[in-house]
């Protein structure tokens, strides 16, 4: 489909297209706490991807015969705004975000505690309020910051983000442009201990190619690790300094 | 709850075999159910198959009619898939719109085909921007015992290739073959403690921690992944998968798929 001029210019001088290096992330922005109603939040920018994750539980279940006795069920909504994309989006879950609904929901729930609460839910909301390719693994890593923000219990923290094919070449964050005139495209997410709990693929690679990418991937999901954890720590560090007396009353009132 | 309970149990069972490198029907780990394929069965479509992998039985219809393409791609045929896990497959299966099991199993079975190119689109231009070939693939699951996304996407490439483009009926000159360029096959794996088995039942994929569909074309590539169940995968048990995938998927075309 794409011919050979068209596969350069998708580098200059080495680099991409927004200036960016092969092995490079866009940009990120977090911020944590920033819904007043939910349980747990995050503002998420990664590149020109803006979304925002909510997290509301543990809490009743319903419909009620969805409750399972031994732990919380996860559930996990994925949804774009109809202005999120070039062209409007009909309103509501269309049969993509039903999938990437069901992967990250299976991205998160393996490090989230669910015997700590029998018979409840985490629910876990999130909004795509601007969309350039990496959806999903935005919105993945806003939800893993939301969960720590609501103080669900976790083993750790989920990081996300895909490598590509373009140009012939394995890059790391493919953007629009570069995943709607791609050869592949591979989001994963994993624990800072490497374990890897989504994986898609769609495009074409060879074996070599596919090893490149996850381990692009993979260092890339380790930088936002780290940002995830700085942007917690650095809210609650210093509510910790704030408010632990304020706990320590109220726990001795109980 | 009996259902948790009895997951526990037979989660219990499964895992011991397994230690011993075993499994509950006595297959070895990497060992596939016999596979069976028909295609042609089904008169009214225009390429059908019948999937038969151990007990799981899935039929797969493809149905090609003239439309408008996407506003994007104005020269190129559409493909359109889709799955319905029907409550006569499943006592787990109930009536109504696909839920995301149905969705994920229509989508995978949809990227093996998009991916892999093996439907050659531009050929299925009728007008530029006005009207091309739709190509429906419905996958109909009959019986439920496991690995579906392999059968039906089995299913859906062997009733794609021996699927006739309908010209004639819309006066669009000679019936002719769909043309289809490559052979995509998908192989699934389940991972369970450390063990990782192939082609599961459903006994198996339900205590699996995770699942892992690799879909390979007929030069070795990879064209389509998805990891699903809520569980972790080590890089290592991917290549695995991933060396065994591309075996595997060359033994199958060179049984079932030759062109």
């Amino acid at each position: 489909m794409i011919g050979m001029d068209e596969k350069l210019s998708f580098f200059k001088d080495g680099l991409r297209l927004d200036g960016r290096l092969p092995d490079e992330l866009r940009p990120i922005k977090v911020e944590v706490g920033v819904l007043a109603r939910a349980d747990g939040s995050c503002y998420m920018e990664m590149g020109d991807n803006k979304v925002i994750a909510a997290v509301y539980g543990p809490r009743e279940v319903h419909p009620r015969h969805l409750q399972e006795v031994t732990r919380a069920i996860v559930r996990y909504r994925y949804n774009m705004a109809s202005f999120s994309v070039e062209e409007r989006k009909r309103p509501g879950p269309d049969r993509r975000s039903y999938e990437v609904s069901k992967v990250s929901r299976e991205a998160l729930e393996p490090v989230i505690l669910t015997s700590y609460f029998p018979r409840s839910v985490v629910d876990i909301f999130v909004e795509v309020l601007q969309a350039d390719a990496g959806t999903r693994t935005a919105g993945i890593n806003a939800a893993s910051v939301a969960l720590a923000d609501a103080g669900i219990p976790m083993k750790s923290l989920i990081s996300s983000c895909a490598a590509g094919k373009v140009g012939g070449e394995i890059v790391l964050d493919p953007m629009k442009l570069e995943d709607n005139f791609g050869e592949a495209d591979v989001p994963i997410a994993m624990t800072p201990a490497g374990e890897i709990t989504l994986l898609q693929m769609d495009g074409r690679l060879s074996k070599e190619e596919l090893k490149r990418a996850l381990e692009l991937a993979k260092a890339g999901c380790q930088q936002i690790y780290e940002i995830q954890r700085k942007v917690l720590v650095d809210r609650y560090s210093h509510m910790n300094e704030m408010e632990s007396c304020d706990e320590a009353v109220a726990e001795e009132e109980i | 709850m009996s259902d948790g309970v009895m997951a526990e149990i037979r989660k219990d069972y499964l895992y011991h075999l397994m230690l011993k490198g075993e499994r509950a029907d006595g297959r070895a780990l990497d060992e596939y159910r016999e596979i069976s394929l028909d295609t042609g069965l089904i008169r009214k479509a225009d390429g059908s198959a019948l999937v038969r992998l151990g007990k799981t039985q899935v039929m797969v219809g493809v149905k090609i009619q003239p439309g408008e393409p996407f506003s994007d791609t104005p020269d190129k045929g559409v493909i359109i898939t889709n799955a319905e896990l029907v409550p006569l497959a499943s006592p787990n299966f109930e009536p109504g719109p696909p839920n995301e099991v149905g969705i994920e199993l229509a989508r995978v079975v949809d990227r093996g085909v998009r991916e892999s190119r093996a439907i050659d689109l531009e050929a299925l231009c009728i007008t530029p921007g006005e009207k091309v070939w739709i190509v429906f693939i419905d996958v109909h699951i009959l019986d439920d015992c496991g690995n579906l996304m392999d059968a039906s996407s089995l299913g859906a490439i062997a009733a794609l290739m021996t699927a006739t483009v309908p010209a004639a009926q819309y006066g669009l000159g000679d019936d002719y073959p769909l043309p289809v360029k490559d052979v995509p096959v998908a192989t699934t794996a389940v991972e369970f403690g450390d063990s990782i088995i192939f082609d599961p039942d459903t006994d198996e994929e339900s205590v699996a921690d995770t699942k892992l569909t690799v879909i390979t074309t007929a030069d070795g590539s990879i064209c389509g992944m998805q990891k699903s169940r809520p569980g972790f995968i080590s890089q290592d048990h991917i290549y695995r998968i991933v060396d065994i995938a591309c075996e595997r998927a060359k033994e199958i075309r060179e049984k079932f798929l030759e062109v």
